[in-house]
């Protein structure tokens, strides 16, 4: 039995906007993940997850403007604790250069700015964790 | 890769990121899985284990994030399985329980683990009981798990514990309906959640008649399920929730019935794992060399019929597993 990529989600901070993570979580899912939905967290509870779900993937939401704080905070909770194969994803609405750099400086994976093809985030994933997708069954 | 027995001893020393890895190693059958459970076995089998079931959005994870903190507050080390449904296309999951857990989780001894319905090698009841081992082994006492009341295989999942608390809400319908899912059978404890909302009273007059015609049916049962009324998000009704689930773990410690019900769960689980292990020699073993054999020309000749072929073969097929050992 091939083994399933798992995600974990969150909204960063109080982020209220929701439509948009929970439509990806849904995406995922269907994409063969298995998709651990947080709501809106703070970096703590985010990493506690990420721990305890053995999640290789964490996807943050950040449309408030914290992604420069929050998510940086994240990626180094997460080698605190030893965590340094989670890979973390960013998406939301940002600068192009904050983006930039909160991938080449602070260690996030992959920023996906909004209007980013769900195809496009779904084979990224699965080829950043090294797993082949799985073939719905008829 | 990593170090299993190093791995283990560090789970079983309650280290966090090594139980998440072992959890993960069992759900997925990873050959490493039986070695696993082999050396956590000796660790388990006093966790005190609850189900908590009910159709869904009646307040499940929400109930349990109060009990979570109830457990905690008494200082108990507590870890829960959280059980949602997969989608039968591609297998994946969307895991929404831990949306719940909105407390402060620094205060608070827990390990929570979300787990999908679709991996269930052995079944799911059996994935969820080995994931119970695991947390147990790396010292939780209690252990709480959660899955959707619809489906027999969720049912047997909260039936594998030792109290089951079923979750109704004034909304979930007639009692009929109820009866006919099976979830009135496997009660030990009942909350009727959101009691903050109309008709919490009435389906509490209507699962006490239910009761009494169990009562007067069956002679006097020993032990009668109380009926809590409970608002998880309003904060109402939780201490007398939390003392009736006690009180039924008392009442199962001062009758043979905890070793009664803990020992018929092992014998399900063995005549189970009898069958996953008995399906799998016969997979591996004779299915294969059915082919190479040439059976099937045999049959197309009307040489022999299919069910004696079939006798012959698995005849064949023990002698030789069993005489090879
Ligand atoms: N009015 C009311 N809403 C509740 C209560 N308990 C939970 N809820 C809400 O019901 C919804 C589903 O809760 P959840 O715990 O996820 O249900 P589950 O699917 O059974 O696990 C959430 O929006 C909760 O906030 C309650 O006691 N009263
Ligand atoms: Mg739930």
């Amino acid at each position: 039995m091939t083994r399933k990529v798992r995600v974990v989600i969150a909204k960063l901070g109080l982020d209220i906007h929701w439509r948009g993570v929970y439509l990806v979580s849904q995406f995922l899912k269907d994409a063969g993940m298995e998709v651990v939905y947080l709501g809106n967290q703070f970096p703590e509870q985010i990493v506690e997850a990420a721990l305890e779900e053995d999640a290789d993937i964490v996807g943050l939401s950040s449309l408030s403007g914290n992604h420069m704080t929050l998510g940086p905070k994240v990626v180094r909770m997460l080698g605190e604790k030893g965590l340094d194969h989670v890979k973390v994803y960013m998406g939301g609405v940002m600068a192009p250069d904050d983006a930039a750099a909160l991938e080449t400086e602070h260690g996030i994976h992959k920023v996906f700015l909004p209007d980013t093809p769900m195809a496009k985030i779904v084979e990224h994933m699965y080829a950043s964790v090294g797993i082949p997708r799985p073939q719905p069954q008829a | 890769m990593h170090d299993l027995p190093a791995l283990i001893q560090k789970s079983l020393q309650g280290d966090k990121r090594s139980t998440a890895r072992l959890i993960s190693l069992i759900e997925r059958a990873d050959p490493a899985a039986p070695f696993i459970l082999e050396q956590i076995y000796p660790h388990t089998g006093n966790a005190y284990t609850i189900g908590i079931t009910g159709p869904p959005g009646a307040g499940k994870s929400t109930l349990v994030d109060r009990l979570v903190q109830a457990f905690c507050g008494q200082q108990y080390s507590v870890g829960v399985i959280a059980v949602d449904p997969a989608s039968p296309f591609t297998g994946g999951a969307l895991l929404g329980d831990r949306v719940r857990m909105k407390h402060d989780r620094g205060d608070r001894d827990c390990f929570f683990r979300s787990m999908s319905a679709g991996k269930a090698m052995g079944g799911l009841a059996g994935a969820t009981q080995d994931a119970a081992r695991v947390l147990e082994a790396s010292g939780r006492q209690i252990i709480l798990i959660e899955t959707v009341g619809v489906g027999q295989s969720e049912l047997d999942v909260a039936k594998a514990t030792d109290t089951v608390l079923v979750v109704l809400t004034p909304e979930s319908g007639d009692s009929v309906q109820m009866m006919k899912a099976g979830l009135l059978e496997i009660a030990d404890v009942y909350a009727i959640n959101k009691s903050d909302r109309p008709g919490a009273d009435s389906l509490s007059r209507a699962l006490q008649v239910m009761l009494d015609r169990k009562t007067m049916a069956g002679g006097t049962p020993c032990w009668r399920p109380p009926i809590c009324l409970t608002s998880a998000s309003l904060g109402q009704g939780l201490p007398e929730l939390y003392g009736c689930i006690w009180n039924h773990h008392d009442h199962l410690r001062k009758t043979s019935a905890l070793e009664e019900r803990r020992k018929s769960r092992l014998q399900a689980e063995l005549q189970q794992k009898i069958e996953a292990e008995l399906a799998r020699v016969v997979r591996e073993k004779i299915l294969g060399e059915i082919e190479a054999a040439g059976w099937l020309e045999e049959l197309w000749a009307r040489k022999i019929d299919p069910l004696t072929a079939a006798r012959r073969i698995v005849a064949a097929g023990f002698a030789e597993t069993t005489g090879s050992k």
